[in-house]
């Protein structure tokens, strides 16, 4: 064979390769072992007399078709034909020193995570105790947060710079959180552990970025991050509550009482090792799996359409005022929250480039809807907060109306101006993630502002 | 003379743990060496052997091991393991059983019916 023939005939077989591991079927060592029979079958077709290439279309030939071949080797490895995680990363070739100390690694976060919640208890602070001026209730954000945050800085290698922020950042919530006389009854302490941990997790989230938190693009990513993260904490809080139902009841079988150890330890560790875990399931599968918030996303959209045009067209028909509860501007807050997400999340798996369709319509239907009865939730609610002046949770409730109203107006007219084809689609996601900026400083003016404001009632 | 896909089939199996109780082996050897024995007769599509290969070790049948010979490349070797000889022998048996039973079914037909080809011009 001439050294001409011979690299023709590489080149011939590196591209049924190429095609060869085009077939989720076939996992690289089969790949390779095909490869070996291959050349094989070439080498003695050769030795037969036959040119170099000749060979390789027999040997292709006598291989079988491709179509074949992957049927035959998903029915005997069915299991590839589901996306399986793998956690060691070993098909991808030979693994990093870096990516095999992943796991490791993870784990050590999350047991720091659960070790660090019970330090505290060392020292004579109770978890159940509330004598301690709800010291677990005023931290537990940062006992969560601080340890995932850490796990970004390490997982994106942050620079010194961003850990600086980081730990600024943290510092000042620890301090607003612990520093404040509030009473274990009080308002501001209630909207304290509500707000702490949201303006935190957008801490959490300068570390995801890995300090790019200016860019649009890594901003989108961790509001996908979010969504996938909150679905897995969900799930793995799921299988912990099963854990703990065996836990109690096969201990109480043999007259052993667990329920301190799982109240004490294993339901709090759980949870703080939860967060770790689920961001880092969030990240491992992140090529893998599809992502899970914008599938629920489609299913729920038209739900909640319907419902809310039912509800607006009931509030019209039967002319009934909204009772203006106590919690009736809380609920319709959650309602602009529930509506947000599932516009979020719909323009995080959106094609940026893709045309308007059906979908985009229905989208727009649920922000206006939506709109038109939280004005009229506020029309009803302001004078009654006039007549019985500000409290904390009034005010916090109706400026969380306010941020989401004013997100939400913004969004329906980009959303019309898209569908109308007058405005670019990619409008619409940098309005979101420039966006983020106001519900930081919201939930950071609550949590730093407010209790003085109102005299730590 | 052309064998047909499903007794292919049946009997890939036999032959391959047959194979390998003479000693580990890897795809190509293991298809050439039935080729031979078949006198070119039993015709298998060469990827095929690949996923029959990996369900026998599934099974236990068989195990398979990388190797890299000096001066060669890296080769994925099949050895039969002791459930995958068990396997064999009880595969060997159920064939004898269907092979002795075709034989009495052949010799049986050939007393019933000893019409030689010519005996159909007489008649007919």
């Amino acid at each position: 064979m001439t050294v001409d023939s011979n690299n023709d005939l590489e080149k011939q077989i590196a591209e049924w390769r190429a095609y060869m591991r085009r077939r989720r079927e076939l996992h690289q060592p089969d790949a390779e072992e095909l490869e070996d029979h291959l050349r094989d079958r070439i080498a003695e077709l050769t030795a037969a007399g036959l040119h170099s290439d000749e060979a390789f279309l027999i040997a292709v030939k006598r291989m079988g078709s491709l179509d074949e071949l992957s049927r035959e080797f998903a029915r005997e490895h069915s299991e590839r034909l589901w996306k399986q995680l793998v956690l060691t990363g070993d098909d991808a070739g030979t693994p990093t020193s870096r990516k095999r100390r992943e796991l490791p690694t993870m784990i050590a976060f999350a047991v720091g995570a659960a070790v660090a919640f019970k330090v505290p208890t060392l020292f004579g602070v109770d978890f159940t105790d509330d004598n301690n001026g709800g010291f677990y209730l005023r931290n537990f954000g940062l006992f969560a947060l601080a340890p995932l945050a850490a796990y970004f800085a390490w997982r994106r290698r942050v620079s010194p710079g961003v850990i600086g922020v980081l730990v600024a950042l943290f510092a000042l919530g620890a301090v607003a959180a612990n520093a404040y006389p509030m009473a274990m009854d009080s308002q501001t302490i209630v909207l304290t552990m509500i707000h702490l941990p949201i303006a935190l997790w957008l801490v959490v989230g300068v570390a995801y970025t890995g300090g790019e938190w200016r860019s649009d693009r890594r901003r989108m990513d961790f509001i996908r991050f979010t969504g996938e993260w909150f679905i897995y904490f969900v799930l793995i809080a799921l299988g912990g509550g099963v854990l703990t139902a065996f836990t109690v009841g096969t201990f109480s079988a043999i007259g052993l009482n667990a329920e301190t150890f799982v109240g004490q330890w294993l339901v709090p560790c759980g949870a703080m090792a939860g967060v770790v875990v689920a961001a880092w399931l969030v990240e491992a599968k992140q090529s893998v799996v599809e992502n899970m918030a914008p599938v629920l996303t489609r299913v729920f959209t038209p739900l909640f359409t319907v419902t809310l045009l039912v509800l607006l067209g009931a509030i019209v028909w039967t002319s009934n005022g909204i009772d203006v509860e106590r919690d009736v501007l809380i609920i319709f807050d959650l309602l602009l929250v529930v509506v947000l997400g599932l516009l979020l999340y719909a323009i995080s798996a959106r094609d940026p480039a893709a045309k308007p369709g059906v979908f985009d319509k229905l989208q727009l239907a649920l922000v206006v809807t939506a709109l038109v009865i939280d004005v009229l939730v506020l029309a009803a609610i302001t004078g009654r907060i006039t007549e019985f002046g500000f409290t904390a949770n009034k005010t916090a409730a109706l400026g969380e109306n306010l941020v989401l109203l004013a997100n939400l107006s913004w969004s329906a007219w980009l959303f019309l101006g898209f569908v109308r084809g007058r405005l670019p689609f990619g409008r619409m996601e940098h309005w979101q993630t420039r966006y983020l900026v106001v519900y930081a400083a919201w939930a950071w003016i609550v949590v730093l502002a407010f209790p003085p404001l109102f005299d730590f009632a | 003379m052309h064998i047909t896909k499903d007794l292919v089939a049946a009997s890939a199996t036999p032959l391959v743990l047959g194979i390998l109780a003479d000693g580990e082996s890897y795809g190509y050897a293991i298809l050439k060496q039935v080729n031979e024995m078949s006198g070119g007769h039993l015709e298998w599509t060469d990827g095929l052997l690949y996923p029959l290969l990996h369900r026998l070790e599934r099974l236990g049948h068989v195990e398979s091991t990388w190797q890299t010979p000096a001066e060669g490349r890296r080769r994925k070797y099949y050895r039969i393991t002791d459930q995958g000889l068990k396997e064999l022998a009880e595969q060997r048996r159920q064939w004898a059983a269907v092979v002795d039973t075709l034989r009495g079914v052949w010799n049986a037909g050939a007393s019933l019916r000893p019409i030689p080809a010519s005996a159909w011009g007489v008649t007919g």
